[in-house]
């Protein structure tokens, strides 16, 4: 793990323990709703708690928005040129399509992020915190492993690729 | 000496809420939609081997079921997210009658607590309302009367003083206020005659209001003495009196309490969200601070180290092979380093603390339920 990284993930860490405080909590304005306040538009300012943004570039950025009973949590993931933007795209597409064995995630990323969790009070109460906490740490320290390696396997191919055809041409 | 007493695992669905009977012989806790009543064998013979055993299921709301108090009487209130409250009889036979209550509301009901005369309670509701319940002897059932000024979110938690009459209530919107729950014809003026907290105490009167700004979580009174404590989600413990002056002192932890117990004059336990109880101490001179913890999960677990010895002395004996087996043994240990940390009776948050053993006016154990849905008793 490079110097920086281990700050920038601390201070993550640190954020998303204090922000995973959520409770049970009925909705004021809708009668017999239950319903993740972050997500809802509100008419009572006081559920919303303050926005915690962390970012470690301009590429990396993570977004922390907790209520009384969920948090959204938005990642933005290092896109340096065009190829990784795609796989970025093609990765979080690939993940947010398969969103209900994921639990945490959600279907659509915060505008602006590459992907969003939303945690509400119902996985708080099924999973540990600490748990959740881990796996968001470990998604976001493997997320760019990965995306590196997609793009030296791509590199790798094309060159393939490139030979073979671009071969027979060759006498 | 562990300071577990016991634990017991009774549902796999958080318990938001508990309560033991004045004689600690039953334990009603809430799940899901319905409220569990458990026998209990008496407070000196609970070891750690005691299994509670099922003795009623109360199975009338169809929304969760957000708190459970039962009053000196043996009669169970629940109140749940389906806007409406149920008192339970016990009969003869162990079954429970359940009367419905007029709450009047139209949102969740999230908080209730039995007046200590078990004569009236009060249901703390999220649409702004706080309703004192009691009984009318001619309709038969039982009805409400409701204080709604100057309340501008949902209320979290509820305490009577021990006189019956001063209501403490604390909720989203960051206030504690301190209202008057007087009914004529139950409550008498002697009651409240030289109380510090007011002259005068007409039914939904605010006696005192407290700005704290982050959501209070729970609120208890100390009737003797005269204070009311508090904890709040900015992970606070507050102390106030009744000549204003506020205390306030930090969790240790850094994570936010969800309830909190008197244990005597001087001591307050609180626990929340790190899983275990703390134990606040007053000094000499009225300063509150951190005291210790109790049952706090400990480092690293002793098990990873013998793996560490065994590695070591396999690496001395041969060379082939032992790196794919560190590889695959370390792969199989992904994921697992936090939970060999964590070894503390509740998994998960703790929702209610509830004092359970009392000696010469120092609570001795107490009772927690916890999101993992367990009930542990603490020896202090």
């Amino acid at each position: 793990m490079s110097q920086s990284l281990r700050p920038y993930l601390t201070a993550v860490r640190y954020s998303l323990e204090a922000a995973l405080t959520l409770t049970n909590f009925p909705s004021q304005e809708v009668e017999r709703h239950n319903r993740p306040e972050i997500e809802v538009p509100n008419t009572s300012a006081e559920l919303l708690l303050q926005p915690m943004h962390i970012a470690r570039s301009e590429t990396e950025q993570v977004l922390i928005e907790p209520s009384v009973n969920s948090v959204r949590v938005s990642l933005m993931v290092k896109q340096a040129d065009e190829i990784e933007q795609i796989l970025v795209h093609k990765f979080t597409m690939f993940l947010e399509q398969r969103a209900e064995a994921f639990y945490i995630l959600r279907r659509v990323p915060v505008k602006g992020y590459s992907i969003s969790f939303l945690i509400t009070n119902k996985h708080t109460e099924s999973m540990k915190t600490a748990k959740l906490v881990d796996f968001i740490i470990e998604f976001m320290e493997e997320v760019d492993k990965e995306i590196s390696e997609m793009k030296l396997f791509l590199n790798a191919r094309a060159r393939f690729v490139a030979n073979e055809y671009l071969g027979e041409f060759v006498y | 000496m562990s300071s577990v007493l016991s634990i017991f695992k009774l549902v796999k669905a958080p318990v938001y809420s508990h309560c033991f009977s004045q004689d600690k012989s039953l334990l009603a806790i809430t799940c899901e939609n319905t409220c569990l009543v458990y026998r209990l064998p008496p407070a000196n013979s609970v070891t750690s081997s005691t299994t509670p055993q099922l003795v009623a299921t109360l199975a009338n709301h169809d929304k969760t079921v957000t708190a459970v108090d039962i009053s000196v009487h043996g009669r169970i209130v629940t109140c749940s997210q389906d806007r409406n409250a149920y008192v339970w009889e016990p009969l003869s036979d162990g079954s429970y009658k359940p009367t419905l209550v007029l709450l009047r509301i139209n949102r969740a009901a999230t908080c209730v607590s039995w007046a200590p005369s078990g004569y009236k309670f009060a249901v703390g509701s999220s649409a702004r309302i706080i309703a004192v319940c009691y009984y009318e002897q001619e309709n038969n059932w039982w009805v409400s009367k409701h204080i709604k000024k100057p309340i501008k979110s949902t209320v979290q938690c509820l305490a009577w003083h021990s006189n019956g009459v001063v209501l403490a209530s604390g909720g989203t919107d960051g206030y504690l206020r301190l209202f008057s729950g007087f009914i004529k014809g139950l409550d008498s003026k002697e009651a409240v005659a030289n109380s510090p907290w007011g002259a005068k105490f007409p039914f939904g009167a605010l006696v005192r209001e407290y700005y704290h700004g982050a959501y209070i979580e729970d609120v208890q009174w100390r009737s003797a003495i005269e204070k009311v404590a508090f904890v709040s989600h900015e992970g606070s413990l507050n102390v106030v009196d009744s000549q204003d002056q506020l205390q306030s002192v930090n969790a240790p932890d850094g994570l936010p309490f969800n309830s909190l117990c008197w244990v005597s004059d001087a001591e307050i336990l609180c626990a929340g969200f790190s899983c275990h109880p703390v134990l606040f101490a007053a000094d000499a001179t009225g300063a509150w601070a951190f005291a210790r913890d109790l049952d706090k999960a400990g480092g690293a677990a002793p098990a990873p180290v013998a793996n560490e010895d065994l590695d070591e002395s396999e690496d001395a004996n041969s060379g082939f092979g032992i790196s794919a087996l560190r590889k695959f043994k370390q792969l199989d240990l992904k994921g697992k380093v936090s939970t060999d940390a964590q070894e503390s009776a509740h998994e998960n948050t703790i929702t209610q603390l509830k004092p359970y053993v009392e000696e010469q006016g120092r609570v001795t154990a107490v009772s927690a339920s916890g999101l993992d849905g367990k009930v542990v008793l603490y020896r202090l």
